[in-house]
């Protein structure tokens, strides 16, 4: 009776936390939306949204509803199933990579040991639902974003595995949990500043959050989307909800980038001086990096292509490499 | 090699001051004016259609109809009578219709009025999909639409 009873719990957790992490997920594609709005309004000296509902806090339903009411057109040409398809290939494995982060000591849906591995597989499947989504549109400019999409996230997979590695090896875990714990009792333990594993530790943090805005085709780096030369990238064809999947997916993505970079990085839910660790630490620091995203996103322009090769291959894989070499030498000496 | 690191440095560094100065901008205040809300107050030669200038005493209009305006007009958009009255010297204003759809706003009109009789309004709020209303009456001024 009492396993029985401990697997209705179970299934119940599962279901709380699949619904919590969705609504999660959701929340934070509406409301980044309208940060993406307001920031840069900021910005540029202008207000953004402000009619609809105090501060424009109502401008995210008000565009939810209007791309609902759109019809999800088909162009003549295009793979149906495939096309289909691919915008719930994008915004399903965002949202699973939810699934292991620790957003404090209790909450997380899972506590997986491999929960690093587990979150850069999900995070690779994206790309493949980019590129069917490009491909299958019958579109010249959705092509091109395709066969862009796969170019950029092969050279930028690279550099950030790399500082993954070297992570890994300094921490001697994937799981997060236990990497979160290894970084309590003030900022000076944070893996960002863990200069006696590596004197490189801050440069892979830039390295990261780089191949993170890379990966997550945003601005200087959105060559996917490049509206000004591609129409809007893979996404030209799309309409209504369809495209307001690749939406979420987005920011979902962003999300997942920012959750993981404060987990990994900035100390997860520990307060930088050993005060009242919790939920909100992790909220501020992973908002602080989505609102870094957006900052980056509204300084710099769009790169060229060959710009952007050139950054990973000569730049970013190197430096990644020499850290991962300099981590590998002092985890022997010392 | 050392072109390389400095390549790299100088490009960090450029990157971190232009965010820096993009930071910056959002403490500034926002430059946007709320337009139907507020609107800007037009420069002193701001080129609205033109008007007739009011004797501030009297409250009529300074134009003796000499009929300069009607002939400098280009685009013969100025249609003016007067007439004059018993014991008066001067003639009165019967009539003054301004075509605005036809106005290139040269101001060709004011430069030639002798009388400083003339003057551009700063009425910019003009939106119409009836050509009629355009055919303006200067003599009585027509109530501003809503």
């Amino acid at each position: 009776m009492t396993i029985n009873n401990e697997f209705i719990l179970e299934i119940v957790r599962l279901v709380l936390y699949a619904v919590g992490l969705i609504a999660f997920a959701a929340f934070n594609a509406a409301y980044l939306s309208l940060l993406e709005r307001k920031i840069p309004s900021w910005f540029q000296l202008r207000y953004g949204p402000k009619e609809v509902g105090w501060w424009g806090l109502l401008q995210p339903v008000a565009d939810g509803l209007k791309l609902l009411t759109k019809q999800l057109l088909v162009q003549r040409g295009a793979d149906v199933v495939l096309f289909k398809l691919a915008p719930v290939m994008v915004v399903i494995p965002a949202i699973m990579c939810l699934a292991t982060i620790p957003f404090s000591e209790t909450i997380v849906a899972r506590n997986l040991n491999l929960g690093l591995l587990v979150i850069f597989s999900f995070s690779a499947i994206h790309v493949i639902g980019t590129m069917l989504g490009g491909w299958a549109s019958y579109n010249k400019y959705a092509s091109i974003a395709a066969a862009r999409v796969v170019a950029q996230n092969i050279a930028y997979e690279i550099p950030l595995l790399l500082v993954m590695v070297a992570l890994v090896m300094v921490t001697h875990s994937f799981n997060l949990h236990t990497i979160v714990d290894q970084q309590a009792g003030g900022f000076w333990h944070w893996n960002v500043l863990r200069l006696s594993a590596s004197p490189l530790m801050p440069v892979a943090f830039i390295i990261y959050f780089i191949c993170m805005l890379a990966e997550s085709n945003r601005a200087p780096f959105d060559m996917v989307e490049a509206e000004s030369e591609l129409i809007a990238g893979a996404f030209t064809e799309y309409s209504g909800m369809g495209f307001g999947l690749f939406f979420i997916a987005e920011y979902a993505n962003i999300v997942v980038g920012c959750a993981l970079g404060t987990i990994l990085f900035l100390g997860g839910w520990h307060c930088p001086f050993n005060l009242l660790p919790g939920l909100h630490w992790f909220l501020i620091k992973m908002y602080f990096l989505c609102f870094t995203v957006i900052w980056v996103r509204w300084s710099f322009p769009r790169t060229q292509f060959y710009g952007l090769l050139n950054l990973s291959w000569k730049v970013l894989i190197p430096v990644a490499l020499a850290h991962l070499m300099i981590t590998a030498i002092m985890l022997k000496l010392v | 090699m050392w072109n390389y690191f400095k390549l790299i440095a100088t490009g960090s560094w450029s990157l971190c001051v232009g965010m820096w100065i993009v930071l910056l901008h959002a403490f500034r205040r926002p430059v946007t004016v709320q337009y139907p809300y507020e609107s800007v107050k037009l420069p002193a030669r701001y080129r609205g259609h033109i008007e007739l200038k009011r004797d501030a005493a009297t409250g009529q209009p300074k134009c003796i109809a000499c009929m300069a305006c009607q002939r400098a007009c280009p685009s013969g958009c100025i249609d003016l009578d007067g007439i004059k009255p018993e014991g008066s010297t001067r003639k009165v204003l019967t009539r003054y219709k301004l075509n605005f759809t036809t106005c290139s706003l040269c101001g060709l009109c004011v430069e030639s009025c002798a009388f400083d009789a003339l003057q551009f309004s700063k009425d910019y709020n003009l939106a119409s999909v009836r050509k009629e209303d355009y055919q303006m009456d200067l003599l009585t001024p027509q109530e501003k639409k809503p």
